[in-house]
This record gives C-alpha cells, structure tokens and sequence, in this order.
C-alpha cells in the first residue's frame, strides 16, 4: 500500500498524477473553449437580422418611403411610412410626458420620503413586478378601462406605453438618487432649506443627467413595442396629428400587419418601417450613453 | 405638499397593478361565467360554436417558453461567465455592446425576420421557431441577471480555490456556482416569466394552430400570441375569451416574477449577511 500525496499545482509525481493533472486541464480548456462559443453564438442571430433588415430595408428607403402616406391598397408596392414615423413619435412622446415626471415623483418618494419603511418596500417590490407585466395585458389593460368608454386614440397608445414605462423609469431613477451624496443633502438642510426645496434644488439636479438617460433607455424601449397599441389606436393610413381623436398608426404596429400579407410590396414596406424603427431606438440608445458619459462626473 | 405628491406618484403603481386586475377581470366575466373551471382545463376553442377553452394556449405558451430556456439559459449563463471571470478587458465592451444591441431590437423586428426569414429556412411556423426566436430574445436580461449574481461572489472565496491549485473551471465549479445557485434560480424564472408574455415576435411565428402535440416542428399557438392575433375581429363571448387569456396571463407572469423575486431577495439577504 502506497499513500500518494497529489501535489495539484506544480509537476506530477506519479503516472497517475500525471494523468489526472492532464484530465483536469483538458476539462479547464473544453470548458473554456465552450464559454467563448457562446458569445459567437449569440452574435449570429443579432447579425443575421441587422443584415436583412438594412439590406431590404435599404432597397425601399427615400425620401418618398419617410414622408409619404401608407398606400390604399397593401398588395401596391411603394412608399411610404410617413404617417407611421409621425405616430411613433407623437405616441411615445405623450406617453414620456406622462410616464417620467410621474415615475420621478414616485422614485423621490421611494429614495427621500418612504426609504425602507413598509409602504415603500411595498411599492418598491410592486414597481418590479409591475417590469414583468406583459405589454399586451396592458393593452388590454386600457383598451377595457379607456377604449371601451372612450374609442380608439393615439392618446389611449400613450396611456398604455406610459403603464410600461413607468415602473422602468421608478427603478433606474431610484437607483441614481441613491447615488446621490447624503453631504449634499445636509448641508442643505443645514443651511434651513425645507425638505422639499432641498429634493427640488439639491437632489434632483444632482441626479438628472443620469435620470434622463435612464428615461431615454426606456423611451427607446417604448417606441418600439407593439403589443400595447394593436387595439388601442386604431389602424390608419394618413397623418393624424390630433392624438386625442380619431385611428392613429405607429411603425410597429405597421410592421406587424405587413408582416404577415403574401404581397412582395408590403413585406418590402415592413422592412423598410423596421429599419426606420431600428434607426429611431438605436439613436435614443445612443444618446442615452451619450448623455451617461458626458454628465456623470458630480456623482463621483 | 410636495412629500403627498410625491406619495401619490408612487402610489399609483399599487393603483395601475390593482386597476389591471380588476378592470381586465370584470371584462373576462362573461367568460368565466360561462365556461368555469373549463376555462382552464378545456381544449376546444371553438369560435362559432361560442365554447372556449384556454388549455391548448396555455401548453403553446409553456412549451415555447420551455424550448426558449432550454436554449438561453446555458448561452447566457456562458455570456454571463465570459464577463465576469474570462473575457480579457478588450472582449467585454464588444461582447456588452452586442448583448445590448441584442436587447434593443424590437419584438416587432425579431417576428418579422421570424416570419420572413427564419421559419421559411427552419422547416415552417412551428413551436420550434418560436422557441428559438423567445431564446434569443430572453438572452440579454438572463445574462445581465446571472452577471450581477456572479459579481456578488466574494473574491476571497475564488481566491481560496485558486488558492488551492484549482483550474478556471474548478474554481468556477467549486466557489462561483454554489455561491450563486439562488440567484441564477431568479434569473432563470424572470427569463421565463419575460419568454411567457412576449407577444409579437410569437405571434408572427408559432403558426397559430391551438393543439396540444409533442411535435415541436409543428405549428401550434401561445396566450398572448392568441390574442394579438384575434382580438381585432373578436366581439362578444369570444372577445371576453381573449381578455380572460390576458388575466391568466397576467396572474401567472406575476407570480413567477414574485416568486422569483422571492428567491433572489433571499440570496441577497444571505450575502448581506456573510459580508457581516
């Protein structure tokens, strides 16, 4: 009987030690060869769509494909898109206006007010289960709480894009008010400053460049979902820039039904609209890091 | 003043989530009257015939989503490993970018390169294709989950098992898995819960055919895929139908996503607590 006494990391003793230590780095490198696949792996699919959709989106691209109205006819072939950039825009505009100044109020009152007492643990969980609500149960959502009463409305697409937004913008702006320096608050306070004036003329403009493009993200985030505004806006087929009255479009929801006609000419307008989408979301990503990077020094 | 203000907004998510219960529920009445428990357990969904049942939407939706983990959760859990332990600091930017860019795509755009594309090359509209399609979607949040999980375990514990002669894996094995199983559980679960609510990618490429069947390269038809399909032409008990699916829907995302929230919260409070 022979005790063998394995030494792990430095040259093996025994064949058997030899053959384990071998065993064990051939294991490390499969193991590590597998990790790095999966990061090849995941970029094919994301180069696979932004292949197609910049090469058909292309082919239909021009100035006629952005300003020009939805065709009468979806088995036509020609532009445009017009009435659907501007009813992206104005919905997810709305439905910002809505969504961050009130998803700012409630994040002040989770960070400065409640912090950890029992109503904002509440809240606070609430607000990320509210993030995994599906977007069609919120258009569902306000089509039987709005639509039912009060018809079909780009303003009924912003209340539903508003409902996802909101709980998105609580939790990326509670995250920078926590970052901001409790010094600053006192001496504030210090100084006399009410509660309030301190938050108004302290707090919140310490925190707003990293609160905008949290808000920016969720924008981004927004403008492309369509599930929200399928029965909620209606279909229409030219410019509606009364968001309170009346069927509006959205790119999205254009996509959506071209996507599935078997004429060559929508297929080519779903392309090109998702392209324009692609564009629009990439853009405000873009900016939301632009504006992270460029104001994110007071904060440390 | 400005303190109530503040409460009221934050208010409004208990008010928003209670008035989703509520309102969609009192709209789905009809249909719950009507059918029962049959709702749930039925599998006729027969439109001109006024009889709904949910059970072949709701085995669409699971098996989707189920396909969906099966495929994300390891190329996550790799991506997720891949930032935190291996990559060399000039990989990770390019490889974040890519997870975001990932993320930044719209349901939209992935259902149309689904339809256009993809099924035609898979073989057809089919679980499979919608399977495939939710695994790339669910990809980025699994992974920047299971990243933050990996960032919490304590660096003495990885520096014990290099410590001790271990290899990358063995270390990964031994101190970063067992430190994170709770988490990775939470991440896994809101993936699901995130792969069981996406619409429209779905929509476009499950084939909209309700059947229960174990072939998975057959075509079939999901909850929320069902109702962004029908809702349009719906009226009466079958539109109640639909908006009856949308409360099952929500019931059901809203537990896993607490549950999950459960589980990780008490993975936080025990690393909270071992820092101690």
């Amino acid at each position: 009987m022979t005790t063998t006494f394995p030494d792990r990391s430095f040259g093996a003793r025994t064949p058997q030690d030899a053959k384990l230590l071998r065993r064990r780095r051939l294991v490390n490198a499969a193991f590590s060869g597998l990790v790095y696949a999966c990061g090849a792996i995941a970029a094919v699919p994301l180069v696979a769509i932004v292949y197609y959709v910049l090469k058909k989106g292309a082919g239909v691209m021009s100035l006629d494909f952005l300003t020009k109205d939805v065709p009468i006819l979806t088995r036509s072939i020609g532009p445009g898109m017009g009435p659907a950039i501007v009813g992206t825009l104005l919905i997810t505009g709305v439905a910002t206006l809505m969504a961050v100044p009130l998803g700012i109020l409630a994040a002040v009152y989770l960070n400065e007010y409640g912090k950890k007492n029992r109503l904002a643990t509440v809240i606070r969980t609430m607000s990320d289960v509210m993030t995994g609500v599906p977007s069609i149960v919120m258009g569902l959502f306000i089509f039987t709480i709005w639509v039912l009463r009060f018809k079909q409305s780009g303003f009924a697409g912003s209340l539903a894009l508003a409902c996802l937004m909101l709980p998105v913008v609580i939790r990326s702006a509670e995250e920078i008010l926590r970052l901001v320096p409790a010094g600053l608050r006192e001496a504030s306070l210090a100084l006399g400053a009410s509660r309030a004036r301190t938050i108004l003329t302290v707090v919140l403009p310490a925190a707003i460049p990293g609160i905008t493009s949290g808000a920016l993200l969720a924008v981004a985030r927004a403008s492309g979902e369509t599930a929200p505004l399928l029965f909620t806006i209606g279909a229409s087929r030219t410019k509606n820039l009364n968001i309170f009255f009346g069927a509006n479009t959205a790119l999205s929801t254009q996509i959506f039904r071209n996507a599935t006609q078997p004429f060559p000419g929508a297929q080519a307008r779903a392309w090109g609209a998702a392209l324009t989408l692609i564009v629009l979301v990439v853009l405000l990503t873009i900016l939301a890091r632009l504006v992270t990077k460029r104001f994110s020094v007071p904060l440390r | 003043m400005f303190s109530a203000v503040c409460l009221a907004s934050g208010l409004m998510v208990l008010v928003v989530l209670g008035l989703i219960l509520i309102s969609t529920s009192h709209e789905a009445m009809p249909v719950f009257r009507q059918e029962g428990l049959g709702f749930l357990t039925s599998s006729q969904w027969d439109i001109p015939g006024n009889h709904f049942g949910a059970l072949a939407f709701i085995y669409g939706t699971l098996v989707a989503s189920v396909i969906a983990l099966i495929i994300a959760v390891p190329i996550s859990l790799g991506l997720a490993l891949f930032l935190t332990e291996l990559a060399p600091r000039k990989l990770r930017t390019p490889v974040v970018f890519l997870i975001d860019l990932l993320a930044a795509i719209p349901s939209v755009v992935y259902g149309l390169w689904g339809i256009l594309v993809f099924a035609p090359w898979l073989g057809g509209r089919s679980f499979m294709t919608a399977g495939i399609i939710l695994a790339i979607m669910i990809t980025p949040i699994v992974t920047s989950i299971s990243k933050e999980v990996f960032a919490t375990v304590p660096r003495d514990q990885k520096e014990a098992a290099w410590g001790l002669g271990a290899t990358r894996f063995e270390m990964i094995r031994g101190a970063v898995f067992p430190y994170s199983r709770n988490g990775l559980v939470g991440a896994v679960m809101l993936g699901l819960g995130r792969a069981m609510g996406e619409t429209i990618a779905v929509a476009l490429v499950i084939g909209s055919v309700p059947a229960i069947r174990a072939q998975l390269f057959e075509p079939g038809d999901a909850m929320a895929a069902v109702i962004a399909n029908q809702f349009g032409e719906a009226s009466g008990t079958h539109r109640a139908a639909l908006i009856g699916l949308g409360v099952v829907l929500f019931l059901m995302t809203v537990i896993i996503n607490i549950l999950a929230r459960t589980v990780t919260g008490r993975a936080d409070r025990r690393l909270s607590g071992a820092k101690r």
